[in-house]
């Protein structure tokens, strides 16, 4: 008998649990470790941060399909990783601290002979001063922080009904930020709510951003075909800002967030500050800051992690500059360089670089996107690193499945509003995610894969998406038939 | 809601005719698309 344990139960971690369960024989364990008791369907937090959704219809509990599908749980945040075990264990294992009602704090040795670190990002608010759901800013990162800035929208509306001005700013507060995508939709949901609610008129709505130019999501943006030109992912996102009366502001790090006003820095070493009764603005990541240790106790969390506590994986770290990155810089396989037995997915693996070209102001802040790694690129590294395992715990010699950004395509819809007949989303699709200047000179991906619009289609799209991925993470019949 | 002023950031992006706005709420149209794009959706998933 092996054992497979898994760090997180976020789209990779249980994405990963569920094809290694239904792949492994009886014989075989898969757990589960996650401080989480329900799964979160992310990409709809959105909706709940402005009113059309609720928490509860964007999570469900995780233990019953556990139990349905025969994965052990254990409701608990690791603590600290043991890969040679130590004086008293043979085996590899990991310290982990309950997160259980009744049982908070109580540490458990979890041991395993194979691991997949799938545990997410930590959302690092005390990165700017003043940023967050705690202070003085709203997040749409969990159900919980959405639920939130959908109250505080709806006291903006009741101000905004009865004569007031409100100024709205949305995007990301740090200068290294990632998910610029998930700000974009929150910043467009929440001007169609306005409108809908009727006080548009009364709102000034403002996009803050770390990006270059509009566009860039964290990928350096994207040409797409359209009218007989091919044209940069810039022009259509400045377009629809202007249709909609969002003005914005780029190579812009926020400093500090304070009660109704936002300080920020910008690329050419400005410091400006911006009126906002109402901001929400997404943090930066970091890796959840989990320790290692060798066989005698001796710390090794530097061998294993890079400085962001993100997960060394088989990407090439060597530091060069921009003109040097390669699409091969970018990880295959995900597994630990110095463990083969440890990979690591989705948000939790250290990206070798960014995507989007590295910028400083005059003072040294680092501006510019860090890479994005969430949604389907996540699932889908995270389901061939569960093929990878289960064919070694079975004793299968085969094929090493790989899933490098640089040879994956994505496929993404950003809501623009949610409504069944005058809603819109962004539809995209890129190849690859990490450009390749070598074999598309031009524009750095393959423009017959390259697409993007946006009308009702997307809305309607993006709808049965929740829907098929809710149902799919439920593990209800004929789930395998839903794709990543 | 938007108002271009000349020399202002939102005077030079193109903008959408009223035809192109009409179009991405239109049911019939809209349900063209929705094949078209899952149809480029399926194309990328199948590539994996």
């Amino acid at each position: 008998m092996a054992r497979l344990v898994i760090l997180g139960a976020g789209i990779a971690g249980h994405t990963a649990a569920l094809h290694a369960r239904r792949k492994l024989g009886e014989d075989h364990e898969v757990v589960v470790v996650s401080p989480n008791s329900r799964w979160n369907w992310i990409p709809s937090n959105i909706w709940v941060g402005v009113g059309v959704m609720t928490p509860e219809q964007v999570t469900f509990p995780l233990a019953p399909v556990y139990e349905k599908t025969g994965v052990i749980f254990r409701q608990a945040r690791a603590v600290s990783l043991h890969p040679e075990g130590d004086e008293g264990a043979a085996r590899p294992y990991v310290m982990v601290e309950s997160t259980e009602p009744g049982k908070s704090g109580a540490r458990e040795r979890v041991e395993y002979d194979y691991l997949i670190n799938a545990t997410g990002p930590r959302l690092q608010f005390d990165a700017t001063e003043g940023l967050g759901p705690e202070k003085n800013s709203l997040s749409v990162c969990t159900a919980g922080h959405a639920a939130q800035a959908s109250e505080a929208l709806d006291e903006a509306v009741g101000r905004m009904r009865h004569g007031e001005q409100q100024s709205f700013l949305i995007g990301t507060g740090h200068g290294t930020c990632t998910c610029q995508g998930a700000a974009f939709e929150y910043l467009f949901n929440l001007e169609f709510e306005l409108r809908r609610r009727g006080v548009r008129d009364r709102a000034r709505i403002v996009w803050i951003s770390n990006e270059h130019e509009l566009g860039d999501f964290g990928m350096g943006g994207t040409f797409i075909r359209r009218g007989g030109y091919l044209t940069h992912s810039r022009v259509f996102t400045e377009s629809l800002y202007t249709e909609r009366g969002v003005e914005w502001i780029t190579r812009a790090a926020v400093k500090q967030v304070d009660r109704g006003e936002v300080h920020y820095e910008t690329l050419d070493g400005r410091e400006e500050s911006i009126q906002a009764d109402f901001a929400m603005l997404l943090p930066p990541f970091s890796g959840v800051g989990l320790r290692a240790f060798d066989r005698d106790g001796a710390e090794i969390t530097e061998s294993l992690f890079a400085p962001s506590n993100f997960m060394y994986v088989d990407g090439q770290y060597a530091k060069k500059p921009y003109e040097e990155w390669l699409p091969s810089d970018w990880p295959e396989t995900y597994r630990s360089p110095r463990y083969d037995n440890i990979h690591a997915v989705g948000i939790a693996f250290a990206p070798p670089h960014p995507i989007s070209r590295p910028m400083f102001s005059p003072s040294g802040t680092p501006i510019y996107p860090t890479p994005p790694r969430t949604g389907m690129p996540s699932a889908v590294m995270a389901r061939q690193v569960a093929f990878n395992i289960v064919d070694k715990m079975e004793g299968r010699e085969g094929t090493t499945r790989t899933a490098s950004m640089a040879r994956m395509g994505a496929a993404c819809i950003a809501s623009a509003g949610a409504s069944t007949l005058r809603g819109t989303a962004v539809s995209m699709t890129v190849y690859p995610i990490i450009p390749d200047f070598q074999k598309y000179p031009d524009t750095g991906r393959d423009i017959r894969y390259t697409s993007g619009e946006i009308g009702l289609a997307g809305h309607w799209i993006k709808h049965l998406l929740h829907f098929a991925f809710m149902y799919k993470a439920k593990a209800r019949p004929f789930w395998t038939a839903i794709p990543e | 809601m938007s108002v271009r002023r000349p020399f202002e950031q939102s005077y030079y992006p193109p903008v959408p005719t009223p035809l192109t706005k009409a179009m991405r709420t239109n049911w019939v149209w809209q349900f063209v698309r929705f094949i078209v794009i899952n149809i480029r959706m399926l194309r990328m998933v199948r590539m994996h």
